[in-house]
């Protein structure tokens, strides 16, 4: 790998900038939640490494957006487990994870309490409070440009000159607007452009698309608009009825009920052809979807709520693969890319590796809650695999692990906010005895050889019961077990505990 | 790497979905996920529950029963659609035999989606039919 890197002379105005271009055993590029939080991990293991991002500040996309100011992610403030213990993290889905219990569940202690889901700015406000209280350094304004293979590593061009390393991480999140290829969206606003709520009023709005952010703007605009048509090719997904974050959270399902009772917004499945201005506003063409027929609206406002791309830059061109119509790098399960080596993502764009979508739930690591989660796994996988890092295990009695797997799978928010993805896994050697082997992937589990082992993990089915699987390597074969579910998610009774036992059995 | 027009254009080219108009292709494109797969990796694991019905889009697959090979999969194939239907477990691996592309339908709305477009269902009884045809031979 080269040594010297070149400094633009912006970089020597820089001041006390941390992480002057050079060579780094690792390069971080952003400073959203994803960013920093990998950092932190990073840091923990004792891995070097640069954060480097184009913003003045931290909280990535929270400093802009949700544009209609709150998420739809809880933190609850009254949850039924010891607020800042480990296990509260499943009822605070947007606090960053640290290892200091004086530091856990931040978000709760910056919300006024009207809601549990927090605003833009109560989360803007906690990661710079995260950075603080870390000591996670960043170096701001510093924008990456250019991506390039160089030996093993890479060589990343930024505004302030180039940095070399063996690993990149990035987490610039799913940040650019996205807009397909419509004759005439280019003279519409994208969400990300649209206006407060009250501009709108009395208006008849169209909106494109009919996922999150259109939902979301939606709610905001009914007391304002006389008419809000939302439209696009497939129908509405709700979370309620996906069994996951993958679908509009009910949070935001007033629109729908208004739609389902015919109170003024119209929810359509049709495929948008066209939009031409118009001298009153705009008429936009579409055909019926799961319905034959064509439909003409004419409207004053039109905004395109069709969602995100990352900004991927030059890394097409390294071989980067993608899916969601090239919005995402398809990703292995520790996040790595899946045709260029070495490249490694945090944050949002960690959702490019789905799992074994089980019951068709696939990961949940399009926000904090789930790739919070990643993050920890992501930074003990780089330290052991590329830096030499060797992370004890802890070691179990043998009494202890049916105990300590029924806990995790009822009380963990690891394998609660990434279901079916990340999972606990306890091994059994001869030689070096029960080791708990921490929170894995749990496709890394079943497609990898190793000791014999049992992994554990929260599973949603068809009809959306929870319920633990356990999947058990014995002797290099996989077998699957799945437990019974319980209505009040109690995975620690007697009946789980005769059936762990049974399957156990010989290995204890 | 698609984007969206590329994939719709890529499901025109396909038998199953031959029978749709470009709105509804469209429909498709936004209803089904997209994954891709590198060379060796696993996409259906022979008894594990869950699985989802994909459509190849571009590349090549191995069926494997307890380790051995029993036949490969391409471009315009499906694949676990018996495990979704009979709400049981794979009877065997598919494994990626080069770097492979496919769209995926959640198994919660293959009912739903086949009942929503009859003539893809139409499409996927006959190559069942060829499927059982091609194995009574072999008998």
């Amino acid at each position: 790998m080269a040594v010297a890197r070149r400094p633009r002379k912006s970089s020597r105005r820089a001041g006390s900038k941390p992480f002057p271009p050079g060579s780094y055993p690792a390069v971080i590029i952003g400073s959203g939640p994803g960013a920093l939080q990998i950092s932190y991990f990073l840091g923990r293991l004792g891995v070097g490494h640069a954060v480097l991002s184009a913003d003045p500040a931290p909280g990535g996309m929270f400093r802009e957006f949700p544009l209609y100011q709150r998420l739809n992610t809880w933190s609850k403030p009254y949850p039924p487990v010891t607020p800042r213990s480990r296990h509260y993290a499943w009822y605070d889905w947007n606090s960053l994870l640290v290892d200091d219990p004086k530091h856990q569940a931040i978000v709760p202690e910056f919300m006024k309490g009207e809601s549990y889901f927090p605003t833009r700015a109560e989360m803007e406000k906690t990661l710079s409070a995260f950075v603080d209280r870390s000591r996670v350094r960043v170096r701001y304004g510093c924008r990456w440009e250019t991506t390039a293979r160089d030996g093993g590593g890479f060589v990343l061009g930024t505004s302030d000159g180039e940095y070399g390393c063996r690993i990149a991480v990035l987490a610039v999140g799913m940040a650019e607007p996205w807009k397909p290829q419509i004759p005439g969206i280019d003279q519409i606003p994208h969400y990300a452009q649209a206006r407060p709520s009250r501009q709108y009023a009395g208006r008849r709005v169209l909106i494109l698309g009919k996922r999150t952010s259109a939902f979301e703007m939606a709610d905001s605009l009914l007391p304002w608009c006389r008419t809000i048509i939302l439209v696009s090719p497939r129908p509405t997904l709700l979370a309620i009825n996906s069994h996951s974050t993958a679908g509009v959270r009910a949070r935001h399902l007033v629109p729908y009920e208004d739609h389902i009772l015919g109170g003024g917004v119209f929810m359509l499945d049709g495929a948008t052809s066209r939009i031409e201005q118009t001298a009153k506003g705009y008429r936009v063409y579409a055909s019926g979807t799961t319905r034959p027929g064509d439909f003409v609206f004419d409207v004053d406002t039109v905004v395109a709520a069709t969602g995100w791309t990352m900004p991927l830059r030059d890394l097409r061109a390294l071989g980067l693969a993608t899916i969601s119509q090239d919005r995402i790098p398809a990703l292995r399960p520790f996040w790595e890319s899946t045709t260029v080596p070495g490249l490694f993502f945090a944050g949002a764009a960690t959702q490019g590796a789905v799992g074994l979508r089980k019951h068709g739930v696939p990961s949940n690591s399009g926000g904090i809650g789930g790739f919070r989660h990643n993050a920890r796994v992501l930074a003990r996988y780089l330290a052991e695999t590329h830096f030499g890092v060797s992370v004890p295990r802890a070691a179990l009695a043998a009494g202890d692990v049916i105990p300590y797997l029924l806990s995790e799978v009822t009380h963990a928010a690891e394998l609660w906010n990434q279901r079916s993805y990340l999972g606990r896994v306890v091994s059994f050697d001869q030689r070096r005895g029960i080791l708990d082997e921490g929170i894995l992937p749990l496709q890394h589990f079943v497609d990898t050889s190793g000791p014999d082992a049992v992994a554990i993990v929260l599973e949603t089915d068809q009809s959306g019961d929870h319920h633990p699987a356990v999947y058990l390597r014995r002797d290099g074969r996989i077998t699957e077990h799945v437990l019974a579910s319980d209505p009040l998610h109690n995975f620690e009774t007697g009946e789980h505990t005769r059936q762990l036992t049974a399957l156990l059995h010989g290995l204890l | 790497m698609a984007t969206r027009e590329e994939l719709i254009d890529l499901l025109a080219g396909l038998a199953l979905f031959a029978d749709l108009t470009r709105p509804q292709l469209e429909a498709v494109v936004h209803s089904l996920e997209e994954e891709y797969f590198a060379e060796g990796q696993r996409v259906l694991r022979q008894g594990l529950s869950g699985s989802n019905l994909y459509i190849i889009l571009d590349g090549e697959a191995a069926v494997q029963i307890d380790g051995k090979q029993r036949t490969t999969l391409g471009k315009g194939d499906f694949f676990g659609e018996i495990s979704v239907l009979l709400g049981e477990p794979p009877n065997a691996d598919v494994v990626a035999v080069r770097s492979m592309r496919c769209l995926v339908l959640a198994a919660t709305q293959v009912e739903p989606f086949l009942l929503a477009y009859p003539h893809i269902t139409f499409r996927m009884l006959q190559a069942e039919a060829r499927r059982v045809r091609t194995t009574s031979v072999w008998r």
